[in-house]
């Protein structure tokens, strides 16, 4: 038993198991105080600034509840269909660990206050519903950092520091029901869930979502049965997926891993494990076997949570459109094919299209200059579509210079280019670059004739019927005129002269 | 002079002070005289400060001066129970694993006294996290009984008991979680009032069981006890389990002190068996002068009492296995074992065994089983369950009576050494205090005499939540007929304590 198994390929997983998944999800709200007392939550400040006696757990001091993050969690929860209860409590959370001032975390146990939600997700034009089991409120820990060690972890470190900045920080915890009879999809299917979590809670605005600095912070649950089984095999828990690329990977990889378990005879262990980013791997954590008991009882320092329904229904009404009603619109305003619909999406530019539309270009090409030339400036640059330097307000107006007949598409590159660059708006950058078509007809005529004699072969082609030649008169047009022409002005003056048109 | 005013009660010395016939650094100075030569024997406090102390009172002077309308009492010392976090003095809780910690903040309490002008003398002694009857428990070394040194103050509230009993100060604070003010009031013969659970903040007190802790005043006398917890009651919004609601007229109410018409109801089941018969026979003669003075007395059924000691034994330690779970040596506070091998677990259960007593560590023990999973049920849930029986047996009783009465405790001070060894023997002193705390209702302690052993007897007055003022209306009718019938109060009769050598 001293070797490890090896994995099996996930085709060869998945003719033999069937994957159950669960997802639990943390997500800091973005809540400008504490869950429990006034202190700032501002991201990255210096350590221990951001302190008081309550999210010190100082004796004697008592956590009063935040009305801005419960509000939070009761968008969420009506996001996600959930019922919100008409009464709960907080529990405490009994378990020793120093970056716990209190060494218990207030939180919820028997008693959430959002249960019973779904969210669909979309996967290769398939819909999933992923049933929601309970949505609930918690404070986060502190951070700690184990200094010395090679791995960062505890073991082998020196010392290690605590920063209680994050403690107290509003946390709604998100679990989802078994996912089921998602066949090859399973990892798709936690990737699209994820996903879509994240912009439905970006979009109600009560958190900003962010996976790389944590403020959503993924638990995978994995196990497998053989096909065809009635029962379900044992579950591990792989912590802390930090990306929506690693959510697909740690499936996919237990998966993998279990089946070489099954398939050697073993048995699943129910643990905890963590996932690592460079190789894709989990590794065993603690034993869930060896687990605490947490000693769950209500929290005697908080009265009762119990939310009036007229509270809940303004709160409804304040929701904004939700993401996948909002792709249903957009895709039927804008046209777009389901597989169009699916790249803005993965692009990220769904937003910058609508403002831009918003700002007056119309959808089509809108939609054409984010996913093409400014995409393909981002990947140069290795950043998000919307970190580039350019607005969609400055995206339609040079759209607009282009339908007002000023530039054509390769100027409007070069004016891109310049705005990227930092040399100022649109038409600043027009006017300093002196980017313009050149739209006197007497002088493209003059410059047509010229590249006509200058280019006697093939003119005689384009004379000869060979259309198709005129491509190469066009293109010394432009090269003549560095690129400020009308190029299908100069093409039908071209083929008026050679006599083809 | 100084002598004379650590007599004084706080609404005379008040008002000595408001008229200009005395300073507060007069009274500060008196008491802190008082403090210097009998503490040593009577061991109240923990921390005396004279120097903070005077201060405090000079500016009490220095705004008098400038023409402020000042308090109701202000300028007044008070002793202070260790378990409020006080910014400028050190806070203990009565335990080792706080020794010398400083808070950087003050108790809503703490800084209510501040804002009525009193001047905080001291902190007091307590047993350790307010867990005992007796002080004994504390890792300061008990406190001693101004009546009989060799007997106990009463706890967990005993050295401000104590303090006052022995006119160290006129006026105290205390925290009663299953009778933890009542007690020691009876047994030093002093008054000593719970008040309605959420009425009085429990920001910055350290908590032993949360849904219980009750902070609550000290004094010699109703009216200078309703004066106090009029001073620092009141909602707080840093507390929120405290009551958004206007202070019961407790002042006035104490000022009345009348019972004609009241009816007053006797508890069946607080008295009898393991009652002292001579605290039977003063609780007696209180019922009688009740019934003399116009109230109508009857006797009522409150079935579950029986019951609450053993549910206050497992809901209080369940609550404190978790709220002392903080004490861990990595913030604040005793830190054991740290030489550099250890790791942070080790250090947290080295601390944790040499910072905690042994009855602190028991009532941990206790909890944590009580809430264990597999046990939570059979224990935490079904005492929650005979909670709410009690509250209900409060609830069908006040439909018939405005307040119930009993003995506060089932017998006098008993001797130092007495019943450490006897935790059941130690917990019967609550017998009759707890179901007031597990129902969150109000409750008073007066004096009504002394047992045969010429220790003093305390009458226990129970009205319903949020109805405080009745506990002082009816506890300054019974003082105020039984100082006429005794020629003044109870505590006149106590021996006097020698005076040390300045």
């Amino acid at each position: 038993m001293t070797t490890t198994p090896s994995l099996v390929p996930y085709e060869e997983a998945l003719a033999r198991y069937e994957p159950v998944l669960g997802v639990e999800t943390h997500i800091e709200l973005g809540t400008a105080s504490k869950m429990f007392c006034g202190c700032a939550t501002t991201f990255g400040a210096p350590p221990n600034t951001q302190v008081c006696p309550v999210c010190l757990g100082l004796p004697g001091s008592l956590p009063v509840t935040n009305r801005a993050a419960i509000e939070g969690i009761i968008k969420i929860g009506l996001a996600l269909n959930c019922r919100i209860v008409e009464w709960c409590r907080f529990a405490r959370k009994n378990y020793f660990y120093p970056d716990m001032p209190k060494n218990y975390q207030i939180s919820q146990y028997d008693e959430p206050l959002c249960v019973d939600g779904y969210l669909e997700v979309e996967v290769d034009g398939e819909t999933y519903r992923v049933e929601i089991e309970r949505v609930h409120m918690e404070e986060d820990t502190g951070k700690s950092l184990h200094v010395g060690g090679a791995t960062g972890r505890i073991h082998g470190a020196d010392h290690s520091l605590v920063d209680y900045n994050r403690a107290g920080i509003p946390l709604v915890e998100i679990v989802t029901k078994p996912i089921t009879a998602t066949g090859d999809r399973a990892p798709l299917v936690a990737r699209a869930y994820a996903t879509e979590l994240r912009e439905l809670v970006r979009a109600l605005g009560v958190s900003d979502v962010r996976m790389e600095e944590g403020s959503m912070r993924c638990d995978i649950n994995v196990s497998l049965m053989p096909r065809g089984a009635a029962e379900w095999g044992t579950r591990t828990e792989t912590k802390n997926v930090n990306s929506l690329r690693s959510v697909e990977r740690a499936v996919r990889h237990e998966i993998e891993r279990q089946a070489g378990v099954l398939d050697a005879g073993g048995r699943i262990v129910q643990e905890t494990r963590h996932f690592h980013e460079d190789t894709g791997t989990t590794t065993s954590g603690r034993s869930k076997e060896e687990a605490q008991d947490y000693r769950y009882f209500p929290e005697p320092d908080l009265v009762p949570m119990a939310p009036s329904r007229e509270w809940v229904e303004e709160l409804r009404a304040t929701l904004p459109e939700l993401p996948a009603a909002r792709r249903r619109r957009v895709q039927a305003e804008w046209g777009l094919s389901d597989l169009e619909l699916r790249d803005v999406v993965n692009a990220g530019a769904l937003d910058l299209i609508e403002d831009t539309v918003k700002a007056g270009a119309a959808p089509g090409p809108a939609r054409k200059w984010w996913m093409n030339e400014l995409s393909r400036r981002a990947t140069e640059q290795g950043v998000e579509l919307s970190a580039l330097p350019i607005t969609p307000e400055q995206v339609a107006r040079i759209q607009a210079l282009i339908d007002e007949g000023s530039l054509n598409d390769k100027l409007a590159r070069q004016v891109f280019e310049g705005v990227l660059a930092g040399e100022g708006g649109p038409d600043e950058v027009v006017a300093a670059r002196g980017l313009k078509v050149v739209s006197d007809e007497g002088e493209l005529a003059a410059i047509v004739d010229q590249v006509i004699a200058d280019n006697a072969a093939a003119a005689d082609k384009v004379r000869a019927g060979k259309v198709a030649a005129a491509g190469a008169l066009v293109g010394a047009v432009m090269k003549a005129t560095r690129g400020q022409a009308d190029a299908a002005r100069a093409r039908e003056l071209i083929l008026e002269r050679l006599g083809a048109s | 002079m100084s002598g004379e005013l650590t007599r004084r009660s706080a609404a005379e010395l008040a008002e000595l002070i408001a008229s200009g016939q005395v300073s507060a650094v007069d009274v500060a100075q008196a008491h802190l005289d008082r403090i210097a030569a009998v503490d040593g024997e009577v061991r109240a406090f923990l921390h005396v400060d004279a120097e903070t102390t005077l201060a405090q009172a000079r500016a009490v002077d220095e705004r008098r001066a400038a023409g402020e309308r000042l308090g109701p009492l202000a300028g007044v010392p008070i002793a202070h129970k260790d378990v409020f976090t006080t910014a400028d003095m050190p806070t203990t809780a009565g335990s080792r694993i706080l020794q010398g910690w400083r808070p950087p903040y003050d108790a809503t309490i703490t800084a209510r006294l501040r804002a009525a002008g009193l001047v905080i003398i001291g902190k007091t002694n307590m047993d350790e996290f307010a867990m005992g009857s007796s002080t004994e428990n504390s890792a300061y070394g008990p406190t001693r009984n101004p009546w009989d040194t060799s007997r106990i103050p009463g706890g967990s509230s005993g050295g401000s008991s104590a303090a006052v009993a022995a006119y160290e100060a006129p006026l105290a604070t205390g925290t009663d979680t299953g009778g933890s003010i009542r007690q020691p009031a009876a047994v030093t013969g002093i008054v000593g009032v719970k008040p309605t659970y959420g009425g009085s903040s429990r920001y910055g007190l350290i908590a032993f069981a949360s849904s219980l802790d009750t902070p609550g005043p000290f004094a010699r006398n109703v009216l200078d006890a309703a004066l106090l917890h009029e001073a620092f009651s009141g909602h707080d919004p840093m507390d929120s389990t405290s009551i958004d609601r206007p202070v019961p007229p407790v002042v006035e109410a104490a000022r009345r002190g009348d019972v004609a018409g009241l009816r007053v109801g006797v508890v069946r089941e607080l008295g009898g068996e393991g009652y002292q018969p001579g605290v039977l026979a003063r609780f007696n003669d209180s019922v009688e002068l009740l019934e003399s003075l116009g109230a109508k007395v009857v006797e009522v059924s409150c079935p579950h009492f029986g019951y609450a000691l053993p549910a206050y034994y497992l809901i209080a330690p369940s609550e404190c296995s978790s709220n002392l779970a903080r004490f861990d040596a990595m913030r604040y506070g005793l830190r054991v074992g740290d030489d550099g091998t250890r790791s942070a677990e080790e250090v947290m259960a080295l601390t944790r065994a040499e910072g905690f007593g042994p009855e602190v560590k028991r009532r941990i023990m206790l909890g944590t089983y009580a809430l264990s999973s597999g046990y939570y049920d059979a224990y935490y849930g079904k005492a929650q369950q005979v909670r709410t029986l009690i509250t209900r047996d409060f609830d069908a009783a006040f439909e018939q009576v405005d307040v119930l009465v009993s003995p506060t405790t089932p017998t006098t001070a008993f001797p130092i050494g007495d019943r450490v060894d006897d935790p059941m023997a130690m917990y019967l002193a609550d017998l009759a205090t707890i179901p007031a705390n597990l129902a969150g209702n109000a409750a008073i302690s007066v004096p009504c005499g002394l047992s045969d052993d010429g220790l003093p007897v305390g009458l226990q007055i129970m009205a319903p939540t949020l109805a405080d003022d009745r506990v002082y209306r009816v506890g300054a009718a019974v003082e105020r007929a039984l100082e006429d019938r005794w020629g003044g109060p109870l505590l006149a009769k106590a021996p006097e304590l020698a005076e040390a050598d300045r």
